[in-house]
């Protein structure tokens, strides 16, 4: 007898965050009966329970809800909804014919998917990956990791910190650890522009009168055993440090808030295409990637600014699972949509024509009065105008049926003025 | 505290380590003092960790002689200890006629030396072996491996510890006297009275010496950075890639190393430097050992580079010297072995050096075989390299397997918990990562760390303050949260 667990599932859900549980929940509404998510953590909700913070929630409920709040809706449902979870359970791999191997302390197990959503998430950049150069002391956390280590373990990680990047999380934690009694004395960015939202610039810094040096760069961390200070240093057009301007800032902890990386190490080993820009997986207007069956959502496929979105992304990747196991026919022409000039990405990467469809689209530049313009060939077939836009903020657009009409190629523009 | 021994060896070091495990199948008492909080704290941990075949070294040097007799050591010490390694292979490259020439030269000493099995081959038959790389020549050496040198380091000392040889961390000497023909030691942790001392102290060693008043050694600290690519480029290359060595003495020029776990290593740079104890990474040199990996291998991806490290090499030729130095092993005074320049290739020599120091003792005092010496290091069966089925009846058997703490690497909660419970004590985060690999992945602790800072709460009841990264001196944090409130309150 093998010690091995064989099972075959309609629907693996990978990762219990709030993509996997909102993908859970809407494709059991979609007909969807034999599903289970897998989670590693020994508790549902993802990232979410580390953010003690309010905001989440804004746009779906019209409240303000602490991270484990808004978790905590889903996770009610999960149950009411009988779906089942196993938690403390690590994908191993994911094999291009679906098969999920999974280790837990309950066994070795092997489903077989009849279709997968891939709702990894995303996790940290480090120092390394942007190699900081310096000694490599105790005291240098990402800020996600500094989150759980200071809300979920109760552990302070230092008292006088600099954080390097205004990323959401970064300027999060710049409010926390001053609520905690510790002295945040620079939030450093090397854009000339935050990375993060603008409710956050305010709320997190501003009201907290935590110096922002935007163009700057920590250029390198000092301490053999602990940090003791951090070098800082403007930086010039092309985003290199001016030589001269170096200033030493006392510290004994940096903070990394320097981007988030969707998770795809999994995807790639079972055949997924990954786009070079989001790092996320290549998707059509049903969040299928190039694996038929394989669904992602989330911050694997995309990270976003606000969980919200995550929520109603996740969403229709559990509707299109539905309709896939329930065997609803698709599409199959595909139009390939483009980024033009000023765009970073859009998301779904292909498309039919002639169907109702929601981009997310992420600009480059911050801007105001902007508008964005979506071209067939030549054609303009839709413009939408913005007060406002900014990287750090996810653009979504809906296009009709009738705008789709007979499209052949689609490409979505910033307008110049 | 006051302890006597027969032999006491300074250094943890991977040279250090592999004196003790030898001196451990003798009757006698032999204790290994490390100032740090764990054995292959230095240069043991930064380097390539490449089994070295002997091609640079002159004819008759003890360097030539005990690379070659080490490798030869290695594949048996390597399966007593459990130590993962791989026969890969090395290729030195050359891109113009005149560098054939060199080549020649190479392959000339290295069959000298007793070195087998060099060939010279065509950039064509290159390519066959190495897609991404382009060359007119290469020099292919078969017989050269990889290993990780941290395990081999801490394999040798947990052996050495397990056959009865004392091993005390954190145990820094501060000062040396003769005695009754033996030796008295005073270090922070008490005095040590021993009969004999070996002096495998590293970039320390002429520190060491001079308390005795030997001091006319003079040690060149030369500090080597490197840069880790992810897994995910492990097939780029199949063989160690070397350029031809640049003139300068005792350096091999920014390499390409795969690992046995599946990175790929960049580098070392060479940068001789006045204060020994800074091995930080440079913007400079990083900047050099990219350009120096994209001259061998223009398609890296250097996008998946996932750390940068460095260590100090202990040079014994100045920098303006062009023939590098041979090792120093001798007894330099009465009852006194001093190993000094320890440099490459110490690591592939360290098992012959071993014996050697073994021998120098031996005519020193009475030395009976033990005959219940265990040479078997047991490891922890890594969840990550068992097959699926193994891995299922490893859960079934344990739980803990089934718990994984390092997502990037797949290390299991048991390999954790045995590495937190090593023989030689130490718990940091470091003695974790380099036991177990968890923290050496792409995410780089992001996902492990704060599991492992819950075991070593739970499981070991370390206050957070008691947690720490690598030695005594490096506390993770700086107590609860609220601490700082109440501290407040109370001034």
């Amino acid at each position: 007898m093998s010690d091995f667990t064989f099972r075959d599932v309609d629907l693996v859900v990978i990762g219990g965050g709030p993509a996997g549980l909102a993908a859970a929940i809407s494709a059991k509404k979609n007909g969807v009966q034999d599903l289970i998510i897998i989670e590693r953590n020994n508790w549902l909700g993802g990232i979410l329970p580390q953010c003690i913070h309010d905001g989440f929630g804004l746009e779906l409920f019209q409240e303000p809800l602490t991270g484990p709040e808004y978790a905590q809706r889903y996770i009610d449902e999960i149950n009411e909804l009988d779906i089942s979870y196993t938690l403390n359970s690590m994908v191993l791999e994911i094999t291009p014919e679906k098969k999920v191997f999974i280790a837990s302390p309950k066994g070795l197990f092997c489903f077989q998917a009849k279709a997968i959503i891939l709702a990894m998430g995303c996790r940290e950049r480090t120092r390394g990956q942007i190699c900081i150069p310096g000694t490599r002391p105790a005291g240098v956390y990402t800020a996600g990791v500094a989150q759980n280590l200071i809300n979920l373990q109760n552990v302070m990680v230092g008292k006088d910190v600099v954080i390097l990047g205004s990323g959401d999380i970064g300027m999060i934690m710049a409010r926390r650890l001053t609520l905690e009694g510790a002295k945040v004395h620079a939030v450093v960015e090397l854009l000339p522009h935050t990375n993060g939202l603008p409710r956050n610039i305010q709320q997190c810094l501003i009201d907290y009168e935590i110096p922002l040096l935007l163009s700057h760069t920590v250029t390198e961390i000092h301490g053999r055993n602990r940090v003791e200070s951090v070098t800082i240093s403007p930086v010039d057009k092309n985003l290199k440090p001016i030589k001269g301007k170096e200033k030493k800032i006392i510290c004994d902890t940096l903070l990394l808030s320097i981007g988030l990386i969707p998770e795809n190490d999994l995807s790639k080993n079972c055949g997924v295409e990954l786009s070079s820009v989001t790092g996320g997986a290549l998707v059509d207007e049903n969040l299928e990637t190039s694996v038929p069956g394989i669904f992602s959502c989330g911050n694997v496929l995309q990270v976003h600014d606000v969980v919200d979105f995550v929520t109603l992304e996740a969403e229709r990747a559990g509707k299109s699972a539905a309709e896939y196991i329930l065997g609803k026919p698709r599409k199959v022409e595909r139009i390939r949509v483009e980024a033009g000039n000023g765009i970073r990405y859009v998301l779904p990467h292909n498309i039919p024509s002639d169907t109702d469809l929601e981009l997310s689209i992420r600009v480059i530049c911050p801007g105001e009065d902007v508008s964005i313009g979506f071209f067939d060939g030549e054609n303009l077939v839709k413009t939408k105008k913005f007060r406002k836009v900014h990287p750090a903020q996810m653009i979504k657009i809906k296009l009709t049926i009738n705008e789709t009409r007979a499209i052949k190629t689609l490409k979505a523009e910033v307008l110049q003025k | 505290m006051s302890c006597k021994s027969d032999v006491l060896v300074i250094g943890a070091g991977v040279v250090g380590c592999a004196i003790a495990r030898e001196l451990a199948k003798f009757k006698i008492e032999t204790v290994l003092l490390e100032k740090e909080t764990d054995v292959g704290s230095g240069v043991s941990k930064g380097n390539s960790g490449v089994l070295h075949t002997g091609l640079y070294y002159p004819k008759g040097s003890l360097k030539a002689k005990l690379c070659v007799e080490g490798r030869l050591m290695f594949p048996e010490l390597a399966k007593q200890l459990n130590v993962p390694y791989k026969l890969c292979g090395k290729h030195v490259i050359a891109r113009t006629d005149e560098e054939l020439e060199d080549l020649e030269c190479l392959k000339a000493v290295g069959e000298g030396n007793g070195v087998h099995g060099l060939t010279i081959i065509s950039g064509e038959e290159l390519k066959k072996r190495e897609p991404h790389l382009d060359a007119l020549y290469a020099l292919h050496s078969p017989v050269a491996g990889i290993f990780p040198p941290y395990l081999l380091t801490i394999a040798l000392a947990e052996n050495a510890l397990n056959n009865g040889v004392k091993i005390h961390v954190n145990t820094k000497v501060s000062a040396i006297k003769q005695v009754n023909g033996g030796y008295e030691v005073t270090t922070n942790q008490g005095v040590f009275y021993t009969d004999i001392i070996v002096n495998s102290a590293g970039l320390y060693a002429d520190r060491i010496s001079a308390m005795i008043g030997l001091d006319n050694y003079k040690l060149y600290p030369c500090r080597g950075e490197y840069l880790i690519l992810d897994k995910a480029c492990h097939d780029l290359i199949n063989s160690m890639v070397y350029p031809l060595p640049p003139k300068v003495a005792g350096v091999l020029g920014v390499h390409l190393t795969p690992t046995t776990d599946g990175n790929i290593l960049i580098g070392p740079s060479a940068e001789f430097i006045n204060e020994r104890k800074d091995s930080r990474t440079t913007k400079e040199k990083v900047q050099q050992l990219v350009e120096g990996a994209k001259d061998l291998l223009p398609s890296i991806p250097l996008n998946e580079i996932i750390y940068g490290f460095s260590a100090v090499r202990n040079k014994i030729t100045p920098p303006e010297e062009k023939e590098s130095r041979d090792f120093i092993i001798r007894e330099d005074a009465e009852n006194f072995i001093n190993l000094i320049g320890m440099e490459s290739p110490g690591l592939t020599s360290s098992p012959a050096i071993a014996k050697m120091v073994a021998e120098l003792i031996k005519r020193k005092m009475d030395m009976k075989e033990k005959i219940d010496f265990d040479p078997i290091r047991r490891r922890t069966t890594p969840f990550s390299e068992a097959s699926r089925l193994e891995q299922a009846s490893l859960i079934k058997a344990d739980p803990t397997y089934g718990e994984i703490v390092c997502r990037c690497e797949q290390v299991s909660k048991r390999e954790v918990l045995d590495a937190l419970n090593n023989p030689i004590s130490a718990k940091t985060i470091s003695s974790v990562k380099y036991r177990t690999r968890a923290g050496m992945g792409r995410c780089h602790g992001g996902f492990c760390l704060p599991r492992i800072v819950e075991i070593l709460k739970e499981e070991y009841g370390l206050l957070p303050e008691e947690i720490k990264l690598k030695n005594l001196d490096s506390p993770l944090f700086i107590g609860k949260t609220k601490d700082l409130k109440e501290n407040e309150k109370n001034e």
